[in-house]
């Protein structure tokens, strides 16, 4: 996916901004910096234990900006229906953008509506975009990385991708897992506030924090080297990942940041992340063992050391 | 799941470790598992890692959609194209690909092919769709068989007319015995399957050490099993010696699982089985019985493709242990996880997509 997106898309739209692939786009105007970032939200089931996809559209967007160290401003919303769709769930959903929105201290400034015909779409589909100010507070991109910084994440990983999962009907058994998704802007504000030593931040969603890690070695040039033992994982998602075979380092994430911290401030970014609301379960989890290599290696619960893969296809449960 | 907590101390698996390497072994010892499921611990915990160099681990024909043959794809295929039949599928069958095209394929072309967890849901959904055929594809080895036998034996006695089973289900003893034999292949210790020991009995294995002279173990799937087995048949090595012990005491009985057995019995029969990489082997396979011929979808009439491999594609020899999987020219260019070549690149558990996922890397010293 990932070489089809830099073929199709970057090849042909190249631009300084755009190339660097991150989040969101840097730009700059008579002086001023903005970021600016779009999603589109096609998530099936509409609704889930812990949000919808309404709920889902502002958080992915604001949290785009937030983890390249901006402060969301205000989104525009873009909602594709399909004919008969439900009214009350299309409250329910605008319903929740609303509230997010007034969490997250964002503005949904302007829209769109487009109604298809009956089988043109899957219920509904919506695309955010968003503009903040950059940085927040500091340049994130002044703040080389380099070997011994940490690597930080905000809580347990995986839980979106299970919630999901169950919330499909695909398990034969319930769970109780619910979407961790979230607006980040205010726990990353907190960090950036108390702490100078962050330097590059991500939301693991799809792909969960292999693809972000992955992404990160390759970026830098850089040899990571992850503690499976410090990871968080909810033990019932880790129950459904021993079931199913998933890797909970591949599982998605909707209110999680991970963060490369200066070795020197991990503590106190750490406890900057456990004292928010949403950073309790916050770990340090690995750190940067070289540079020059591009290359992610996990240090496994028994002692072995392998490599991580950005996870490729569809997750696919084993069969024995 | 904490039950697994002591089965994963990092403590216990370094103890176990240094007792391999204190045996100082000084030839080269080659292990070879047979389970899908060791193939994914194995590689999942770094094991190779912790082992002294000269124990070297291999995959064989363990993974169950990896030993499937390609002409079964093709006749899955090829019946989904029959309007009113719904394929039932296990999820990682969906991208194997077939001769020509996968099942992944043949759905975007409009197929009806859907992903089940179990026979049994396969099943329900044959009874909640009554208008459709519903033809269930039952790969897997004993573990698998005994399920698809007892979903069977229910669609048999509560007169489910609409479901149908295409066996393609294995039975591992025949399969290793015809590995042993084969050229070219080096095994000087067997890791059994320990959930198809569960089902079969550890007596069902008893003939490696006495025809091979092969040392061999039953073995759990956590790490420190999959350690204490290494143990076991690095000792006997040692030794000199060639049995079967059981390392999975927990689960495996000496004699298996009477229930699972007679089910199994009852609804089957050996008969030959076409293997990935091996050709046909013997009465390695389990063929539905005649008097359930109406519930056996190896009956429905139709036109299979000519069977074809991918130019160059050595799953095979990977699952012969005669070829690593970064030793096969595909690995890693032609043949990923996102465009599979062979089977062996596609299922969590095949040895190709295990080393790609998980491939070990110099530690940190």
């Amino acid at each position: 996916m990932r070489s089809f997106i830099k073929k199709l898309f970057v090849e042909n739209f190249s631009n300084a901004a755009l190339n660097s692939m991150a989040d969101a786009a840097l730009l700059e105007f008579s002086g001023k910096q903005l970021a600016f970032t779009t999603d589109s939200y096609v998530v099936k089931p509409l609704e889930f234990p812990g949000g919808n996809i309404g709920k889902l559209a502002v958080c992915g967007t604001v949290n785009d900006l937030a983890v390249m160290g901006a402060k969301p401003l205000a989104l525009s919303t873009g909602f594709i229906i399909e004919e008969g769709f439900n009214i009350a769930a299309l409250e329910r959903i605008v319903l929740a953008m609303a509230e997010t929105a007034r969490a997250a201290g964002v503005q949904i400034v302007t829209g769109d509506t487009k109604v298809v015909a009956r089988g043109e779409a899957d219920g509904i589909f919506i695309n955010t975009s968003g503009v903040g100010v950059y940085p927040l507070l500091y340049d994130l991109r002044e703040k080389p990385v380099v070997a011994g910084d940490a690597l930080l994440v905000s809580g347990t990983v995986g839980d979106h991708g299970i919630a999901i999962l169950g919330a499909r009907g695909n398990l034969s058994f319930k769970t109780s897992i619910r979407s961790d998704c979230a607006p980040l802007n205010g726990l990353i504000a907190d960090i950036l506030i108390h702490s100078s030593g962050v330097k590059w931040m991500r939301d693991p969603t799809r792909g969960g924090i292999a693809a972000v890690l992955t992404e990160l070695a390759e970026e830098f040039k850089l040899d990571l080297l992850v503690r499976e033992k410090d990871l968080p994982v909810r033990e019932n998602v880790r129950a459904v990942c021993e079931l199913l075979g998933f890797d909970p380092m591949h599982l998605a994430n909707e209110g999680k940041v991970v963060a490369v911290v200066e070795s020197a401030e991990a503590e106190k970014v750490l406890k900057t992340m456990r004292a928010h609301e949403l950073g309790k379960e916050a770990a340090i989890i690995g750190h940067v063992a070289a540079i020059g290599t591009e290359l992610v290696r996990v240090e496994t619960e028994v002692g072995g050391v392998r490599r991580l893969q950005r996870p490729a296809g569809e997750l696919l449960p084993r069969i024995c | 799941m904490k039950v697994f907590d002591d089965f994963r101390s990092a403590d216990v698996v370094k103890r176990v470790a240094e007792k391999i390497a204190r045996l100082d072994l000084k030839q080269p010892v080659r292990l070879m598992e047979v389970c899908g499921g060791h193939t994914a611990a194995i590689y999942r915990f770094a094991l190779p890692d912790l082992l002294p160099a000269n124990v070297k681990l291999l995959s064989g024909p363990g993974c169950p959609v990896c030993v499937t043959a390609n002409d079964f794809v093709d006749r899955a295929i090829a019946l989904s194209e029959i309007s009113g039949i719904t394929i039932a599928t296990f999820g990682d069958l969906i991208r194997v690909p077939g001769s020509t095209r996968s099942l992944a394929d043949a759905r975007a072309q409009g197929g009806d092919i859907r992903v089940f967890y179990s026979s049994a849901d396969a099943l329900d959904w044959a009874r909640q769709n009554s208008e459709r055929i519903v033809v269930f594809l039952g790969i897997g080895f004993e573990t698998t068989a005994c399920t698809v036998a007892a979903t069977l034996a229910e669609a048999v006695r509560t007169n489910v007319r609409n479901f149908r089973v295409l066996s393609s289900l294995k039975t591992m003893p025949e399969a290793l015995r015809a590995l042993l034999g084969a050229p070219g292949v080096q095994v000087d210790g067997l890791i059994l399957p320990g959930h198809v020991c569960a089902v079969t009995g550890s007596n069902e294995f008893d003939f490696i050490p006495r025809e091979f002279h092969i040392p061999c173990a039953v073995s759990g799937f956590e790490p420190s099993d999959l350690m204490e087995s290494i143990l076991i048949l690095c000792r006997q090595i040692k030794d000199g010696e060639a049995k079967v012990e059981n390392q999975y005491r927990r689960v495996v009985h000496w004699e298996g699982n009477a229930r699972a057995k007679a089910v199994m019995a009852e609804m089957f029969e050996p008969a030959d089985m076409l293997w990935r990489g091996f050709g046909r082997i013997p009465q390695s396979g389990l063929a539905i019985r005649t008097q359930f011929s109406d519930w056996n979808a190896a009956n429905i009439s139709v036109d299979v493709e000519p069977m074809r491999e991918y130019p160059g594609c050595r799953c095979g020899d990977v699952l012969r242990g005669i070829l690593h999987p970064t030793e096969c020219p595909l690995f890693g260019k032609a043949c990923s996880p996102e465009n599979p070549r062979g089977a062996c690149m596609v299922s969590t558990e095949g040895a190709c997509a295990a080393v790609y996922h998980f491939s070990p890397v110099q530690r940190e010293r």
